[in-house]
């Protein structure tokens, strides 16, 4: 550099570069950037360990009959058919036992799960004694085999996963140990799903008038300013108009007696439909609010190109500006569906069950949700429930990978497709 | 000139002296009167610039003669724009059928994100085209001088083409609903000379068919293409644009009236 300022002559009089200070500030902006994405890394590393230290780990369990035992020609309890099953039963439990059951509902009729479940439940009757989070159980194995021997020398100590299958297939149970979340997904699932066919279309059509209709006045420019506020507004709020509105007012419509199809168990507003159309209201402004930055992001040469080739409004916007905004508008809904999956307290207004071990039928039935079931098992005293709400946890942040992964799909095609 | 009248219902006639006429033309933006008084006859099958500095309002005017001022919400027009004998500001008559009739390319190529085909073929569908579409989109590529370029990539999509190559995709567009009347606002502008020397010889073919009134800042090409020039130029109190001088592009270039013109013309301003 010093040559080149000999060769040529730079006026610098009224400049002082300072470039080592300028340098020295930009990188100490970068160390705080890094410093904030680590913290950020920690915080959803320390959430994962967490989860994943009571979702497994070794178990004392006592069985009152070793499931070994059961076992037929070397094929573990686990993996026998229906009818081994029913037999396993009938030859363990009285004969009398036997016919109530058969009374409830006849063995053809149920599931080989059911008959499993009643196997565990009447015959090998297993009972988690103590278990231990998975950092003690890679840690302290030895310890652990030790207390065991000295405390429970019934037990036996197994590496158990409380997530399993049976978690996921099982209804909800007043035991930990056959506790499972299938009502709670299945209700998650029916929830968001209404919410979503409820507040997506009004939601993008909203967002449409907003953006390619209403007038720049001082009215719209206020709803505008509303809409955004009411995406800040506390959840529990949405719950408590959930409440006055679906729950009480619109209860006929909402409990299913106005159609002749009200849930002979409910009969009241409490049901899906009313969760569904309250979490609906919740996401409504999210999906507002996105939606029309992504139409407000479409060019303004594509909407002059069409009306210019004798388009109308209504053309306009659907040949061209929705097409085009979709990539975003769906990145809305992937948010919205997000939240409208992790939200727990205005559910709790509405109310939900928070035990409930029949699948949900329909949008008017009564139901639990995924968040409901892992707050209501982390509030019981147990703490065999601590194991099965993180199990439950880990249920929902695959529930909720698995939908945003197919969000993104579909925003992807239509990407691709605009290319 | 009864209220009634639509612009479908006129003939285009092929021996009538004006294509359009603007008459006590005023466009304000809110307060701002952006083009004040102007009366102006374009003639038929000629091209016809408009010319001037920053600001005169000359796009403004361009705007004016398809109604697309009023996709701006503040923008207000007076006075009459004759098509055909026929106000296209009366409340009868349909903007969207006004623009059908008088087309328009834009300053920076604005293909939709679509295939090449489909971005001539859209604006004939919208508007009830009928007849074979596939050889519709044909011969207005060809008579955009595109087709031999993307004859073997029709499906391929619009943006994958040229700046040129997509400006006269455009121009396809543009003549594919059969307009009347093409308006182009500065349409080589955005583009490299040998792009925009093309677009100048498919303007002169064009011509042949069609009226032309073209917005440019290039005074070269407005010599080299137009057959009419309008001069426009700011009113020294309000800011607004106003018609200074217009006649045959030969006579304002190399006689005109109007020291202003001249000063422009040859260089000494704007």
């Amino acid at each position: 550099m010093k040559a080149n300022k000999d060769a040529i002559h730079l006026d610098t009089s009224g400049f002082t570069p300072n470039l080592p200070r300028r340098h020295r500030v930009g990188k100490l902006w970068l160390v705080i950037f890094r410093f904030a994405t680590v913290v950020g890394l920690i915080a959803l590393a320390t959430l994962l360990l967490n989860v994943m230290n009571s979702a497994f780990g070794y178990v004392a369990v006592e069985n009152k009959v070793d499931p070994d035992t059961l076992a037929v020609n070397g094929v573990e309890l686990d993996d026998l058919p229906k009818a081994e099953l029913v037999r396993i039963l009938q030859e363990n439990v009285s004969a009398g036992l036997f016919r109530r059951l058969e009374n409830d509902e006849p063995f053809a009729e149920r599931s080989r799960l059911d008959v499993y479940n009643l196997v565990l439940e009447r015959v090998v009757e297993p009972r988690v004694v103590q278990q231990w989070s998975l950092q003690d159980s890679l840690f302290r194995r030895a310890q652990i085999e030790a207390e065991v021997a000295a405390n429970y020398p019934k037990a036996e100590l197994e590496f158990k996963s409380w997530l399993d299958k049976y978690f996921i297939l099982n209804p909800q149970s007043a035991r930990a140990e056959r506790a499972g979340v299938r009502t709670a997904i299945l209700g998650s699932l029916w929830t968001v799903g209404i919410a979503i066919v409820f507040a997506f279309p009004i939601g993008v059509g909203g967002a449409i008038y907003l953006e390619e209709y209403a007038a720049d006045n001082a009215i719209n420019r206020v709803i505008r300013t509303n809409i955004n506020n009411l995406a800040g507004v506390p959840s529990i709020i949405y719950g408590i108009l959930g409440l006055a509105i679906f729950v009480r007012a619109l209860e006929p419509l909402t409990s299913g007696t106005l159609l002749g199809l009200a849930d002979p168990t409910t009969a009241n507003g409490r049901t899906i439909l009313s969760a569904g159309l309250t979490l609906g209201l919740l996401i409504l402004p999210m999906i507002i609010i996105n939606a029309q930055e992504a139409i407000r992001a479409v060019p303004s040469s594509l909407r002059q190109a069409s009306y210019g080739l004798g388009a109308t409004r209504w053309q306009t916007v659907w040949h061209h500006v929705l097409p085009n905004a979709m990539p975003g508008v769906l990145t809305g809904a992937i948010f919205a569906i997000s939240r409208a999956m992790g939200e727990t307290a205005p559910l709790v207004v509405i109310g939900a069950s928070t035990f409930i071990n029949v699948d949900p039928n329909g949008p008017f039935a009564k139901f639990t949700t995924l968040p409901i079931q892992i707050y209501q098992w982390t509030s019981r005293p147990q703490d065999v429930f601590r194991n099965i709400a993180a199990a439950a946890i880990v249920v929902l942040v695959l529930l909720l990978l698995s939908l945003n992964a197919s969000a993104v799909i579909l925003r992807n095609r239509f990407s691709r497709r605009l290319d | 000139m009864a209220m009634q009248t639509n612009v479908s219902d006129h003939p285009i006639s092929t021996n009538g002296t004006y294509a359009i006429e603007a008459r006590n033309l005023r466009v304000y933006y809110g307060n701002f009167l952006a083009v004040k008084d102007v009366n102006l006859h374009i003639p038929q099958q000629k091209i016809t610039a408009l010319i001037g500095p920053s600001g005169c309002g000359k796009s403004t005017m361009l705007r004016a003669f398809n109604r697309m001022n009023e996709l701006v919400p503040t923008a207000r027009t007076e006075g009459e724009i004759l098509y055909h004998a026929v106000n296209i500001y009366d409340p009868d008559i349909d903007a969207v059928e006004v623009r059908r009739r008088i087309g328009m390319v834009f300053q920076k190529p604005n293909p939709f994100p679509k295939s090449i085909y489909e971005n001539v073929a859209w604006g004939a569908r919208i508007n009830g085209y009928k007849g074979n579409m596939d050889e519709l989109v044909f011969e207005s590529l060809r008579q955009a001088a595109l087709w031999d370029e993307v004859k073997d990539k029709l499906t391929q999509s619009g943006l994958s083409l040229s700046g040129g190559q997509q400006q006269r995709l455009c121009i396809a567009r543009a003549i594919a609903i059969k307009p009347d009347i093409i308006l182009m606002d500065e349409p080589a502008s955005a583009l490299d000379p040998i792009a925009t020397l093309r677009i100048e010889e498919l303007m002169q073919e064009l011509a042949q068919k069609y009226t032309i009134i073209v917005v440019t800042h290039n005074m070269q090409q407005a010599a080299r293409v137009s057959d009419y020039t309008a001069f426009f130029s700011l009113d020294e109190q309000d800011r607004s644009g106003v018609l200074v001088e217009y006649g045959p592009t030969k006579k304002l270039f190399t006689n005109p009236e109007k020291s202003i013109t001249e000063d422009y013309v040859t260089g000494r301003f704007g």
